[in-house]
């Protein structure tokens, strides 16, 4: 019997702006679905990773909803690579043979408006505006044009990365928009930071998603195997020092890393990989990260996307989904929804949009500050 | 150069005021690996090489590395603005807003030459009297 990990079950709830809710609350709702999809109870989870970016005992506060068991509950905050690093931590832990049966959850309660680091710099007075700018948009319009600046990628191509995955997105129920946007749309859309527009930003939304993992032996005995997705890859980094990375995020170095980490791991390369959920917290984000995934050359990524390589029925389709930019990205939850989505597709259960014959999906999130997650996932 | 005005409170920690009452951006050199950064630092974030940081006066030119033009900001910020990434002559790398251009790509360009000035913190903030802020300009070549 090998130590490899399955996920058997996993969900996550449609995104979207729930008012009442709390972190813990939507928490609940997907730890329940992602039960409901293996079989299991709440008294079934030897241990419990859940991750939140805002709030603390989010896990044990989820118990009090879904029954209070006792199991060890670790929290995790790890920016926008929170819900991946959850998973990660329940990977870690029954490939070391401590537990069998784990629960990964990821949540967040957004708020309104767009996001700011907190002050760590410390000023005298707040610097947004003065010393430049560190809001989300702005980081990532400047990751677009750092790429504008080295391989010549247009506002054009940056805009059809909206044009693809809102397209993509009107096959997914779960999606908070399922709009098409066509190209002349998204770039007449309000600038927000050149050159990404408001069509080119991902949404502010709250949300939920979940993930049973088990270890081989217990998915044997409980005759999980036929519906379960072997974790055949699990890359974690920090940033590494890079000539700028103080003063200007870099997403690319480490992404590099932790997907060099999950494919040697996984013992496949990018080649392999049939399907990719990634990072497109904005429009600019995606096509580096083709190239920092290796799915293209460096360079090349611009290119790629014109190809429709990327595209559903391309080479190698991403974000199928309709990526965080149509499907809304709550922090924490987001890294397990990635999952669940190349899930879907390898069980073939995805419905309209299912990727045919998909075998090995890649999923990635990255949270600046600097966190990056990559799993390789394949059909057990 | 531009003087401080005495009463001015640098808004950034690596903005040091000289003898003279001339406004600098401070850095940091490693011994181990001669990597420049901005700000202090007791050990180096490259090589982790413990204490052998020697604190030095970064320059006042650079080139343009990288921008965005920021069209929507936090409320209250003065928009739109160019918010860019310089690369100093010699070592060190800094961000803050490029004044006296064009918000437009057209007019913005990678690898231009750029100054460093200092100015009250009220020129681009509604509550920055009282503070001194750097900022990069367009380089006058004359004064180069």
């Amino acid at each position: 019997m090998s130590n490899d990990v399955y996920v058997v079950g996993i969900d996550m709830i449609k995104f979207g702006r729930f008012d009442d809710a709390k972190p813990e609350t939507l928490a609940a709702q997907a730890a329940l679905m992602a039960l409901d999809d293996c079989g299991l109870k709440i008294e079934d989870m030897q241990a419990i990773y859940a991750g939140t970016c805002n709030g603390t005992m989010m896990g044990q506060r989820m118990l009090h909803y879904i029954g209070q068991t006792g199991a060890p509950v670790v929290n995790v905050t790890n920016a926008c690579a929170t819900g991946a690093t959850a998973f990660r931590e329940a990977f870690i832990a029954i490939k070391a043979g401590m537990y069998d049966i784990c629960l990964a959850v990821g949540s967040e309660k957004m708020g309104k408006g767009m996001l700011v680091p907190k002050n760590s710099g410390g000023t005298a007075i707040p610097t947004e505006g003065l010393l430049g700018s560190g809001v989300m948009p702005a980081v990532f319009a400047q990751m677009g044009m750092e790429h504008t600046r080295k391989h010549g990628t247009t506002f054009e191509q940056f805009a059809r990365v909206s044009e693809k995955n809102h397209k993509h997105s009107v096959l997914n129920p779960k999606a908070m928009y399922q709009k098409e946007t066509p190209l002349d749309m998204v770039m007449a859309a309000e600038m927000i930071a050149y050159p990404l527009t408001k069509l080119m930003c991902s949404v502010n939304v709250d949300g939920s998603a979940a993930a049973v993992l088990m270890s081989e032996k217990r998915t044997r005995e409980l005759g999980l195997m036929g519906r379960a997705i072997r974790v055949r890859g699990s890359g974690l980094a920090s940033d590494p020092f890079t000539d700028r990375n103080l003063v200007m995020q870099d997403v690319n170095t480490v992404t590099q890393l932790a997907a060099r980490r999950a494919y040697e791991m996984a013992g496949v390369g990018p080649e392999d990989v049939n399907l990719v959920e990634l990072h497109d917290c904005f429009a600019t984000a995606e096509i580096p990260h083709y190239e920092n995934l290796g799915l293209c050359a460096e360079g090349e990524g611009g290119a790629f996307l014109d190809s429709g390589a990327t595209t559903h029925g391309g080479k190698v389709p991403v974000n199928v989904s309709g990526g965080l930019l149509s499907k809304g990205h709550p922090l924490g939850a987001t890294g397990i929804a990635n999952i669940y989505e190349i899930a879907q597709h390898l069980r073939g259960e995805a419905g309209a949009r299912q990727v045919e014959g998909a075998r090995i999906g890649l999923t990635h999130v990255v949270g600046l500050g600097s966190a990056c997650a990559v799993h390789v996932l394949e059909k057990a | 150069m531009t003087k401080a005005a005495t009463t001015e409170q640098p808004v950034a920690p690596y903005t040091k005021i000289d003898e003279a009452g001339d406004p600098y951006l401070v850095g940091s050199r490693c011994g181990a690996c001669a990597q420049t950064h901005l700000g202090e630092f007791e050990n180096c974030p490259k090589c982790g090489a413990r204490g052998q940081m020697t604190e030095l006066r970064l320059a006042n030119h650079g080139t343009l590395y990288n921008y965005t033009i920021v069209h929507r900001s936090l409320p209250g910020v003065k928009v739109p603005f160019v918010s860019a990434t310089v690369d100093l002559d010699g070592g060190g790398t800094v961000r803050g807003n490029l004044l006296d251009i064009e918000p437009d790509p057209e007019h913005v360009k990678f690898g231009m030459p750029v100054d460093v000035v200092f100015r009250s913190a009220s020129t681009a903030v509604a509550n920055g009297e009282g503070y001194l802020a750097h900022f990069f300009v367009p380089a006058q070549e004359a004064a180069r």
